[in-house]
């Protein structure tokens, strides 16, 4: 075969190729253009995460906000923290709110969903919910009712 | 008694000789210095070969495993009422797992294959010697275009295995199945992160396609020159690189996803 031949279907081999990292960038990853998007952290002491894991989600009235980065435990009051980035635009959560641990669904994923509180002050870098409510623990539920506690 | 545990250790030394070979042979290859302007024709030659005429039996499998992937998840999935999953369960397995590992090996079966008898040939039809003795370096003319080839053309054919998957599991979950496609994509692309999930992919495809040129390679090389030497050489490179590329994959995997 031609060598010119064999360059432009070469060629179109590689191309064919970036065009499918490509794709698995931007329609299978959800990865946008303007990714790097600015986040503020703040953080939220839990008595019980369940679930949660990193790279969870943190809502507000079920739309995204943010992500979940990291869940340690506090030595001192034996809590998890929870650390989350929020987007930077959403720059108006009451200081009052509660962050509550919430499932999707009956068996689905466990993520952060922010209800509203009605302070006129609202987060800041760095700042920690006054009020959170921790995972839904269905075993303790349960074992709650039988006991009838 | 004697001569069986001398042929066990026989056996072994041979195992480590030929460990070593295969390393003063990749060092031999890749320590040339390449010379674009004769190198480069060459590679593309060799690209043709390994890469594009492979694309036809990737692009067939790639569409049935992502056409089954679909049935099965949708099968199971149903039972908890969870079907609009299914896009993640696909993309997850295809780019974590199956892309890299089935590519792999059916490149070993279908590219390694023939390197190692196209060079087993030339060895035993004394080309590489005369080669030798004209001056020009086998290794560098013959061997490190086509170890080039496989290592480029891997990730490649990896990448377009998991696309073209993606796109038989949505013809069976969406068109066929009545998945709804916005909760196919949206499921899968808050699922797949594009650095934990594709990139790691990727990096994959890159060591098992280097893995399996070099076995076909060296195989090819190291052969002995004969007919029936060709053939076990040929038989060698499949299942070599079939067992590199899946105890690689256990490792690289422990090494990407595993939480230690």
């Amino acid at each position: 075969m031609a060598q010119r031949t064999t360059e432009i279907i070469v060629g179109l081999f590689m191309i064919a190729g970036c065009a499918a990292l490509l794709f698995l960038a931007l329609q299978v990853s959800g990865l946008s253009p303007k990714s790097a998007e600015s986040t503020y952290t703040i953080y939220a002491n839990f008595n019980d995460t369940g679930g949660l894991t990193p790279r969870g989600r943190v809502s507000m009235a079920g739309v995204t906000v943010g992500t979940i980065e990291s869940i340690s435990l506090n030595k001192e009051t034996f809590q998890a923290r929870v650390e989350m980035s929020i987007h930077s635009d959403v720059d108006n959560i009451p200081s009052d709110s509660s962050a509550v641990i919430r499932t999707s669904g009956l068996l689905g994923e466990q993520y952060i969903d922010i209800s509203i509180g009605a302070e006129m002050d609202s987060l800041k870098e760095g700042d920690t919910f006054y009020s959170t409510q921790s995972a839904m623990n269905l075993e303790r539920l349960i074992s709650n009712f039988a006991s009838g506690r | 008694m004697i001569e069986r545990i001398a042929a066990f250790g026989r056996l072994g030394l041979d195992i480590v000789s030929s460990f070593g070979r295969s390393g003063r042979f990749l060092a031999g290859v890749l320590g040339g210095v390449p010379r674009p302007a004769t190198g480069f024709p060459l590679l593309l030659k060799q690209l043709y070969a390994v890469g594009v005429l492979s694309l036809a039996i990737i692009v067939v499998s790639g569409l049935f495993i992502g056409m089954v992937l679909g049935l099965q998840g949708y099968t199971i999935l149903s039972d908890y009422g969870s079907e609009a999953a299914i896009g993640q369960m696909i993309a997850l397995t295809l780019v974590r797992e199956l892309g890299p590992v089935v590519t792999a090996l059916l490149f070993a079966g279908r590219a390694g294959s023939a390197l190692t008898a196209e060079i087993g040939l030339m060895k035993a039809t004394e080309q590489l010697s005369s080669m030798e003795m004209m001056g020009v370096d086998p290794l560098r003319r013959v061997i490190a275009p086509r170890l080039w080839a496989g290592f480029i053309a891997m990730p490649v054919l990896a990448v377009i295995f998991s696309v073209v998957g993606i796109w038989g599991g949505m013809l069976v979950g969406v068109d066929w199945l009545g998945v709804f496609e916005g909760s196919f994509w949206g499921n899968m692309q808050s699922s797949v992160d594009f650095v934990d999930d594709v990139l790691n992919g990727v990096i994959k495809s890159v060591v098992f396609g280097f893995v399996c040129a070099w076995i076909a390679v060296y195989q090819g090389y190291d052969c002995v020159p004969t007919s029936a030497g060709i053939s076990s050489a040929t038989t060698k490179t499949v299942v070599y690189s079939s067992l590199a590329v899946l105890g690689l994959d256990f490792v690289l995997t422990a090494v990407m996803f595993g939480d230690f």
